[in-house]
């Protein structure tokens, strides 16, 4: 293996290292909120310092590479693509600690049937899915894959969609939980976040393996371009 | 401890004033390079680890080389035990009229070795290691000028493994190649760090990001920056440098 490879593949494993944490972030989120559970909230919060360092990191690793081995071609795009994963992953990771705040700012009359109406727990366990099947993509270069989650996001945008109605609705007849509602209502926006720095991600995987650019398309001619 | 220490080197040739009280102490196992433009003593500095420089006439030195703790320069240090530690590979590839097998087996017969087992066992490892083996096992009697200028190469760096020096100068070695050729010297280089301490004179700024751990960048026979070639190459302190090395010289 030549001195470049050495270098790339210690970035991909770091890249793979970032992305797991992040992954984890979302599923405790998840978990706290659907638990309620302060103590796992004030962890996700915490650990959040432990993403924002590993994308300094990553940045730097990045820097040095460009630096000191002037890439071309494939092994270019492939320090350019982590360079963006590693920004869209460090915000994801914001994500789930503005989740794990509301978590940990909730009181206890929150009425949980609100996570019910407004499928937003269905929609997060669905972003989660799209965050690791996008990791594996990258583990194992399989563009295939990538593509899946432009499909999956529908899921997100059709309850990110619907969310305003619910959510006035429940309004109306619950003016009491305004907050609360307005809450969930940030979250359903911020899990539609997670669905597109997941997608962008989905793109610079399949821009660095097929030198496909995929940004600014429809879902269909993301699918014609496969 | 440093493997190679050097305090406030000046040289002069005759008048003419080619190094300017250098001081760089280099770490064992570490390749280092040496930038700067043409004239700038980077050369000159590389040729006084083995005291190359002995053999131009005029020449004055000052200041102490150490290594391996010992000052170089003192009376009474014995040049060719100097010249067994510190090995070194030129621009342009120099293999002897000679056939491949005695071009690497040369270094240990002037030695004074005979023991024919020993000489072919270093000859076969040195070629080994500079991944030359599987090309030339099989023509080691025939003359070293029927390989291409990469693979002399090769057999030039083999040529001064043998002798099993801890040191290995590199003047400018990859100049005279193609990219493939530079890219698997580089390559050679970066695995023979783990048993050697390497320095090497470059103008190819890339291959220096490549190849070494530390850079040194010279300049009028002055060391402008000495550091690790990541913070040379990302955020050098020295401006002087940075224009050198982003090309905006002069």
């Amino acid at each position: 293996m030549s001195h470049l490879d050495t270098e790339l593949q210690i970035l991909k494993s770091e890249t793979i290292e970032m992305w797991t944490l992040v992954n984890s972030q979302l599923a405790k989120g998840k978990q706290s909120l659907l638990t309620l559970d302060k103590d796992l909230a004030r962890e996700v919060i915490m650990t959040e310092k432990r993403v924002n360092a590993n994308e300094l990191k990553l940045d730097r690793d990045c820097e040095n590479i460009f630096a000191l081995f002037t890439p071309v071609a494939i092994d270019l795009r492939f320090v350019l693509a982590v360079l963006k994963i590693n920004s869209n992953l460090e915000r994801t990771g914001d994500i789930a600690e503005g989740i794990a705040k509301f978590v940990l700012h909730v009181d206890d009359q929150f009425d949980r049937n609100l996570l019910q109406i407004t499928r937003v727990i269905e929609m997060y366990e669905a972003a989660n899915n799209m965050m690791k099947d996008v990791l594996q993509a990258f583990e194992h270069e399989d563009t295939a894959l990538a593509r899946k989650v432009f499909q999956m996001d529908e899921l997100l945008d059709e309850i990110n969609l619907k969310a305003n109605t619910v959510i006035a609705d429940y309004i109306r007849s619950n003016s009491e939980n305004i907050e609360a509602a307005l809450y969930v209502l940030s979250i359903i926006r911020k899990l539609e976040r997670v669905g597109d720095q997941t997608k962008n991600m989905a793109e610079e995987l399949i821009f660095y393996i097929e030198a496909k650019v995929l940004k600014h398309r429809t879902r269909k001619e993301k699918e014609k371009e496969a | 401890m440093y493997k190679i220490e050097s305090k406030d080197i000046h040289l002069h040739y005759g008048d003419f004033h080619a190094l300017k009280g250098i001081n760089i102490n280099i770490e064992p196992n570490t390749v280092t390079a040496l930038i700067g433009p043409s004239g700038c003593g980077k050369s000159t500095y590389l040729r006084l680890l083995n005291r190359m420089n002995d053999l131009i006439d005029d020449v004055k030195i000052k200041g102490e080389i150490i290594i391996d703790g010992e000052n170089i320069y003192s009376k009474g240090v014995n040049v060719d035990s100097l010249r067994k530690k510190v090995g070194m590979v030129f621009q342009k590839p120099n293999p002897f009229p000679k056939t491949i097998f005695e071009n690497v087996a040369y270094g240990l017969r002037v030695n004074g070795i005979s023991d024919k087992n020993y000489i072919e066992e270093r000859v076969e490892t040195s070629i080994r290691q500079v991944v030359l083996w599987e090309e030339v096992k099989d023509k080691l009697k025939k003359s070293a000028f029927e390989l291409s200028g990469g693979q002399q190469q090769r057999l030039c760096i083999a040529r001064a493994l043998a002798i099993q020096p801890s040191i290995i100068l590199m003047d400018e070695p990859t100049s005279a190649l193609d990219p493939i050729s530079t890219a698997k010297i580089e390559e050679l280089i970066y695995e023979l760090k783990n048993q050697y301490t390497i320095v090497i004179v470059t103008h190819n700024m890339q291959q220096a990001g490549r190849v070494s751990d530390h850079t040194a960048f010279f300049y009028l026979g002055e060391l402008i920056e000495y550091g690790a070639t990541k913070d040379i190459f990302t955020n050098p302190k020295i401006e002087q440098t940075q224009n050198y090395i982003t090309g905006r010289f002069g």
